[in-house]
């Protein structure tokens, strides 16, 4: 037997075993995880640990969140693919709501604290200026997806449907990535990081259509002479 | 003797220490000023002239923009701790009567020193007002005797990536540059700054000696310096190389001329809630627009 063939087996038991385990700690988890960054944020403001210009790290930090939350939902797919665990589909949605909450938040940093209602302003923001354009389409994209986020929507869409409307999120992840790095100055290590998991979660899915296909045209091909 | 010349600035608009504003004011009232704001339209923000007082010194220490120590605003204070600053020499170059190296003292020594509290604008769209101490440029140039041919004089920073992390990374081209036309260079306004708030300028803020241009963007403030070269053609300078499009030679502070990618028309004093109005040469229009008389501001921005 061959040192690959074993490996193989040992891999899936692995996943198999740590099933469990992860599927009782992950929604715990994740809910600490998308609701810690809010007391930290309002206590260090509290206690006047934002810096010089507070405003302007809220409005960074919470824009960060969402662009985790998002990308993070976008990793459920791909690894959902390669455990076999079709129970990860719920956290796809509670990472999508995440995302959604943190971009509101995101958005009324920038509505209330930074700009104070001053509707003027922050409409010629929006026309005037590209990065927070994109970041409203961003935002504008994800509503009817957090509309839909429930499973009365999914009954009621139907699943084939409702795929594809939520397809929407993924032009809202490049538009995230783009605000993100054009509201940067120069200094781009950090958006190029975000942008670099989001396309390489986006490949995975191109790969992984791509593989089933051509396995089905293949599988079709050896299957065919029995059947003929 | 000591000559003093009045200072440039109205006194007015400078305030004495001490008058701080509590500025964590704005975080308790902002809450309640938010409920009832959104009826009505917030254009508070607009008055035309309101006070400047002096931005705290732990602001303007530990939010700062000196790539050569890290792209945060947070890096330079941590990062400059142990930078040294002794001895130190100015390279003296080009259309000059003397060019050759200086130790800071001799190059700085028995000219005046002055007290001026100026607005920084920067271009990111915020604005603090500092206490500098310094000398006039003016009063160096006119003791460096640059030949008639000299129309521009250009800074350059330390270049040491021992000393400097942040130069360890390729997001400028180091080491960083800047220049000023020879009549913005002599104009009194325009200072060599040694010291802020009283004490010597803080390496996080350009120690030992940094130039302070207070109509124009903060990042023609350039620091540490360790070289002044007189020219007769304009010199390339480190911002606008990065980025042409974004950045210029000139960057007076200027509301009617946007950043391609963000306005310019309000900013953030630092420390305040509602956005202020920028002012045309960041409210040194009386003092320095004569410089720029029939150039067209938008194409030499």
């Amino acid at each position: 037997m061959s040192a690959g063939a074993t490996a193989a087996p040992a891999r899936a038991g692995l996943i198999a075993r740590a099933e469990p385990i992860v599927r009782r700690v992950l929604r715990p988890t994740l809910w600490a995880v998308v609701l810690f960054p809010l007391p930290w944020m309002v206590g260090r403001l509290l206690l006047d640990q934002l810096g010089a210009d507070p405003i302007d790290k809220l409005e960074r930090e919470s824009g960060a969140w969402a662009l985790r939350f998002l990308i993070a939902s976008l990793a459920v797919t791909p690894l959902m693919r390669l455990t076999g665990w079709g129970w990860l589909v719920a956290q796809r949605r509670f990472l999508g709501l995440a995302a959604f909450f943190w971009t509101a938040a995101h958005l009324s940093v920038y509505t209330v604290l930074d700009w104070f209602f001053d509707w003027g302003e922050i409409i010629k923001d929006i026309t005037e200026h590209l990065y927070i354009t994109l970041g409203m389409g961003a935002f504008t994209l994800m509503i009817p997806l957090a509309l839909t986020s429930t499973k009365a929507s999914i009954r009621r869409l139907g699943g084939s449907r409702w795929n594809k409307l939520h397809a929407l999120v993924y032009v809202s992840v490049i538009l995230a990535c783009f605000h993100f790095a054009w509201a940067v100055k120069k200094d781009l290590t950090q958006p190029m990081l975000y942008g670099a998991l989001a396309a390489g979660l986006l490949l995975f899915r191109v790969f992984w259509r791509t593989r089933t296909r051509d396995s089905r045209r293949t599988s079709a091909l050896v299957q065919s002479p029995k059947e003929g | 003797m000591l000559i003093r010349r009045p200072d440039d600035i109205p006194s007015s608009e400078i305030t004495p220490e001490g008058l701080y504003q509590n500025r964590r004011a704005f975080i308790g009232t902002a809450g309640a000023l938010a409920l009832g704001a959104l009826v009505a339209p917030a254009n508070m923000g607009a008055a035309e002239r309101q006070k400047d007082d002096i931005t705290p010194e732990k602001d303007a220490t530990t939010y700062n923009n000196f790539y050569e120590f890290g792209t945060s605003k947070e890096d330079p204070a941590e990062n400059a701790k142990d930078f040294r600053t002794t001895p130190w020499t100015v390279n003296v170059e080009g259309l000059v009567k003397n060019p050759r190296p200086y130790d800071i003292n001799e190059l700085l020594g028995r000219l005046t020193v002055y007290d001026r509290t100026y607005r920084m604008r920067c271009v990111e769209a915020w604005s603090m007002v500092i206490p500098w101490q310094g000398i006039q440029l003016r009063d160096l140039i006119n003791r460096l005797e640059p030949l008639p041919s000299a129309k521009f004089i250009e800074f350059t920073t330390l270049l040491d990536p021992r000393r400097m992390p942040g130069q360890r990374s390729g997001v400028l081209p180091w080491p960083y540059k800047e220049a000023l036309r020879m009549d913005e260079a002599m104009h009194p306004l325009t200072l060599f700054a040694t010291g802020m708030y009283g004490k010597p300028l803080p390496n996080q803020n350009g120690a030992p000696l940094r130039l302070v241009v207070p109509w124009k963007y903060g990042f023609k403030g350039i620091k540490s310096i360790v070289k002044i070269r007189f020219t007769e053609a304009m010199p390339n300078t480190t911002w606008s190389d990065a980025n042409p499009r974004e950045y210029g030679f000139y960057a007076n502070v200027n509301p009617a001329v946007d950043h391609p990618r963000w306005s310019q028309a309000k900013e953030r004093r630092i420390g305040e809630f509602l956005k202020r109005n920028t002012l045309p040469f960041n409210g040194y229009a009386d003092q320095v627009a004569s410089l720029y008389a029939g150039m067209d501001l938008r194409k030499f921005y």
